[in-house]
């Protein structure tokens, strides 16, 4: 296989704050393939946007990152502020999630083209700018006519499709989009996430998809990494994990979808833990319906479905309900819940 | 016209000012005759006899009904009628001509001083948020602005003048004033000297405006810093500014074309409502320096109660507050397109 456009290993984002660090992203592993879409799903606050974030290095202040993050073989984490920087556009770009506010209303949509083509390419002659924006301002479906316009004189859709455009016509090899359909309607929503399916054929570009809208993932990816409370608790093949997901928690994100043939509502008990002080051992076991002795003493380790090391393109977990042949009779045993009694009853 | 159009918009906002305006002459007019005292009495002794002061009063007309003088107030305006003082017989518009210039060179110069020294500094303290700078820089705008602007000009005679030769008193010497006036072009004695080709009167006339125009400057100065600071901090944290982040445009030009260009937009609004502020600025600014303005002569016209006097530099004030405000609105719809389609 080729080299990956993205390979992360044990990448750690660790926010300052009065409590103590935050711990965003603590410790999460992964690769993109050239032309591959990784979906990234999670609840709110599980570090997934951190994770996005730090791939362009647009940390805010008081953020550590950690690990090592190689965008075709350098390593983002290791490079000074400036050369992170010269990446930024030509060969990293981010969607972001509300596109309303994220042009500048002052500026006509040829000024913000003009100004992101010249920023790369100071030389590029005016003929050049327009002509390379209007490519893929017609790729992605807006007319020419629109080349002055302003950015309040589009929808929301429209805009996010001028974001899309700003991204692409820079030719990224790697694009982040951050929850991109999350303030649009879905009819809206559907020719987006064609665009964004479109996007390899059209510029040959691997995206890493966050979102928590697992109809998207199932319609859009290739691989699905699944996160909680900062870790990769499952990642592997999109139609695998959906069809015979491994981790009880990929499990339970799956039952609370609600489609037509939801007849009741599933969520899962409790909330996303405390990112300062993370429960002990499995993260997700104060929550997990099928957790055990072993789950808050010892954490899993993201390995393959089969117990072997993770490798590229495998289907990893991260959970001891897949290696019960490896623990003792004692590990085994369910896990008795006293504190959650108590503390629920508190 | 297609809606959204800059025509369009301007014609809008001129019609706005017609009712704008007459709001401002009803409450000028009403305001002066609700004030105790009276122009005639006052010019005039109370030691007279009633008949003479009835006369007198009959002679300006202001025996009639109010409701009459008030409309006859409305047509002069109208006509640009300011008529007569009746303390001194000054035609008003005289008055104005007059002494116009002497606060229009003494706001445009503490506007100068405040727009140069305020929105860099701003933008210095905005970049640098809580940094030793920034402490400085806040500290100056608040003191600057809290400050009385008689008090600063107080001080700026007593500690400044001196040290620095500087005048403190009135807009040139009086040998300068008597030659550059005796033959008026614009009847503004900076523009006239200039004009003139005196160029020891005009640097006369500059030294004279230093202090006042410095004193006038710190108090917008102050405004210009707090306001520029808040709005660049929060153009700073603003969506559209990660994003051209995120496009690999250069911080600089991610400072100077997204965050701090935005960041004008309300200040170009302030500035406008500061007319209105910097004109009652300059009234005590003239006190304080024997400024021959207009406020000085507006002080002097109510210390005698003289109504029409009084009435006509108010309501030229008002009018040109109004015009300020039309201005400032067609630069904002020039600067910010979103202005347009309200």
């Amino acid at each position: 296989m080729s080299q990956p456009v993205i390979d992360a290993t044990d990448v750690r984002v660790w926010y300052g704050t009065p409590r103590g660090s935050v711990k965003a992203v603590d410790g999460v592993s992964f690769a993109v393939q050239p032309g591959e879409i990784l979906g990234l799903v999670g609840e709110s606050g599980c570090g997934k946007s951190t994770l996005g974030r730090a791939l362009l290095g647009l940390l805010p202040a008081g953020a550590k990152m950690d690990g090592s993050l190689l965008f075709k073989g350098e390593d983002l984490v290791a490079m000074s502020d400036k050369e992170r920087f010269a990446h930024r556009g030509t060969d990293l770009a981010m969607i972001f999630q509300e596109p309303l506010t994220r042009l500048n209303p002052l500026m006509r949509v040829s000024e913000h083209f003009t100004e992101t083509l010249r920023s790369h390419h100071p030389k590029m002659r005016a003929s050049e700018v327009e002509a390379r924006s209007l490519e893929v301002l017609r790729l992605i479906g807006i007319p020419p006519s629109r080349w002055k316009a302003y950015p309040h004189e589009f929808s929301g859709g429209m805009r996010q499709r001028l974001m899309i455009a700003l991204a692409l016509v820079l030719r990224p090899a790697f694009v982040v989009a951050d929850e991109p359909t999350t303030a649009l309607d879905v009819l809206v929503e559907a020719q987006i996430i064609k665009i964004l399916h479109d996007l390899r054929r059209n510029f040959d570009t691997s995206l890493l998809l966050i979102t928590h809208n697992l109809g998207i993932i199932a319609e859009t990816c290739d691989r699905v990494a699944v996160m909680y409370a900062g870790k990769i608790v499952e990642v592997g093949d999109a139609r695998t994990v959906f069809r015979d997901p491994q981790h009880p928690y990929t499990r339970e994100l799956l039952r609370s979808t609600i489609t037509l043939a939801t007849d009741g509502l599933n969520s899962i008990p409790g909330a996303p833990p405390d990112l300062v002080d993370p429960p002990p051992g499995c993260h997700f076991h104060p929550r997990c319906p099928d957790a055990m002795t072993i789950c808050p003493q010892f954490e899993p380790l993201l390995l393959a479905r089969d117990g072997g090391p993770s490798r590229v393109g495998s289907d990893d977990v991260a959970c001891w309900g897949t290696r019960t042949a490896a623990l003792t009779p004692q590990q085994r045993t369910p896990l008795v819940r006293e504190e959650l009694a108590v503390a629920d009853e508190a | 016209m297609r809606a959204g159009s800059l025509p369009r918009y301007l014609l809008q906002r001129l019609l706005l000012v017609i009712p704008m305006i007459l709001v401002l002459l009803t409450l000028v007019f009403f305001l002066l005759r609700v004030a105790p005292g009276d122009p005639v009495t006052a010019t005039l002794g109370d030691r007279l006899p009633q008949e003479a002061i009835d006369a007198r009063r009959a002679q300006l007309g202001l025996d009639r009904p109010l409701i009459v003088q008030f409309f006859e107030y409305l047509g002069q305006v109208a006509t640009l009628n300011f008529g007569e003082a009746i303390s001194d017989n000054q035609p008003i518009l005289g008055v104005v001509r007059d002494n116009g210039g002497a606060t229009l060179t003494l706001t445009l110069g503490a506007f100068l001083f405040a727009l140069l020294v305020g929105i860099p500094l701003g933008r210095l303290a905005g970049r640098r948020r809580d940094s030793a700078g920034d402490v400085v820089i806040r500290i100056f705008g608040v003191v600057s602005y809290a400050a009385p602007v008689f008090f600063v000009g107080l001080l700026m005679q007593m500690w400044l003048a001196r040290p620095l030769g500087l005048p403190t008193s009135g807009i040139a010497s009086p040998r300068v004033m008597f030659t550059v006036s005796a033959e008026p072009i614009t009847h503004i004695l900076l523009v006239d000297a200039i004009l003139q080709g005196n160029w020891a009167a005009t640097g006369d006339i500059l030294v004279h405006h230093v202090l006042p125009c410095l004193a006038l400057g710190l108090l917008l100065c102050g405004i210009f810093i707090r306001l520029v600071r808040v709005n660049l901090l929060q153009t700073l944290q603003a969506d559209y500014v990660e994003a051209a982040r995120a496009r690999g445009i250069p911080e600089k030009q991610v400072v100077k074309k997204h965050a701090f260009r935005n960041a004008l937009v309300p200040v170009v609004t302030v500035i406008g409502l500061q007319v209105a502020l910097t004109l009652s600025g300059a009234v005590l600014t003239e006190k304080t320096f024997n400024w021959p303005g207009l406020g000085f002569k507006l002080l002097q016209y109510i210390e005698v109660r003289d109504y029409i006097a009084v009435q006509g530099i108010v309501t030229f004030i008002a009018l040109l507050v109004v015009v300020m405000s039309l201005v400032v609105d067609v630069v904002n719809a020039l600067i910010d397109p979103r202005v347009r389609y309200q």
